[in-house]
């Protein structure tokens, strides 16, 4: 590998920092949701996946069960396999470099690297390992901040935890809002998941919206 | 094996297991262009339920607080493009005003 790009770097950096700060309320989130400190360390260090953390405290925490959890969780994981589809043909690695690599392809180790096209393959990968690294660095420290911070702060309700961890969410979501139809989608399964949650176990109505994505995505939109 | 440790455990396996999945699998097998936009509005619709799970529901059971409060100071945050920690730091002091009041 070549010398790494300057524009590559600071852009990975940011990146991992702005995105790594939101391993504090991830922590607290899960801390709030019944889990331990150890728990939710080990959730970051080994599912790596924001949406998928979240989904599985979020639902546990809401008295869902286990298996329910972790299908939504792995329903959100998924794309993360899509990513790999994409970034494996530049990579291009095998063996123990294959898994650390899958397990550091995240939205913002694929972003930053499609982001560097314009500046070749060696920046593209570059731009892919670093932020991989570097969120990997500070969402696990942000975690066990966020994690030992609940512990002290007592109610989550008092410090407006409940409203956080949803609001950080629609933040995570929004970008993906950009269209009408996104929106529209979007809306929908707001509604669908609300009138299904008195009705069936808790988990299942967030994973009943991936139907609307299917009946959404199949039609060709213009 | 208590509930938490099966969710912490395979939710971390399942999630490496489909990344590793998406570097193993050939190109060629996939680039089904429906199938490909289905996957990129999964995230989408799966994202907003939750969000509205965790504002108006409580344990299976409609409930309306100071949580729709926040995310709706959020939602205004964003639309007046807000940067991100604006977006949930807002979130929580209305949320946690309307809670102490």
């Amino acid at each position: 590998m070549s010398k790494v790009n300057r524009a590559t770097a600071t852009q990975s950096l940011s990146v991992s920092f702005t995105v790594g700060l939101y391993g504090t309320a991830f922590g607290a989130a899960s801390i709030a949701a019944g889990f331990s400190i150890l728990q939710t360390c080990l959730l970051s260090l080994l599912t790596f996946s924001g949406a998928s953390q979240f989904a599985i405290v979020g639902v546990m925490g809401a008295g869902g069960s286990a298996i329910s959890g972790i299908a939504t969780a792995s329903l959100l994981g998924i794309r993360n396999g899509l990513y790999g589809l994409r970034m494996a043909p530049l990579l291009k690695v095998r063996g123990f470099k294959r898994v650390i690599a899958a397990q550091v392809t995240i939205d913002e180790s694929t972003g930053v690297a499609i982001g560097q096209e314009d500046l070749g393959l060696d920046a593209m990968k570059q731009g892919f390992w670093l932020t991989g690294f570097g969120v990997y660095i500070f969402w696990n420290f942000f975690t066990l901040l966020g994690a030992l911070g609940a512990q002290a702060m007592g109610n989550p309700s008092a410090w407006g935890l409940d409203a956080a961890v949803p609001a950080a969410f629609l933040g995570l979501v929004w970008p993906r809002l950009l269209g009408k139809f996104e929106r529209t989608l979007a809306a929908t399964a707001v509604l669908l998941a609300i009138i299904l949650s008195p009705i069936i176990s808790a988990g299942l109505p967030i994973i009943a919206t991936a139907l609307l994505a299917v009946v959404f995505g199949w039609k060709v939109r213009s | 094996m208590n509930a938490l440790w099966l969710g912490v455990l395979g939710t971390s396996l399942i999630a490496f297991l489909l990344k590793y999945l998406g570097h193993s699998i050939p190109e060629k097998y996939v680039n089904n262009p429906r199938a490909l936009r289905i996957n990129t509005l999964i995230p989408i619709a799966l994202l907003s339920a939750l969000v509205g799970v965790q504002t108006i529901t409580e344990k299976g059971k409609w409930v309306i607080d100071q949580r729709l409060a926040g995310v709706a100071v959020a939602l205004v945050a964003l639309s007046l493009k807000a940067p991100y920690f604006v977006v949930v730091i807002s979130a929580a002091i209305t949320s946690a005003v309307i809670y102490r009041i």
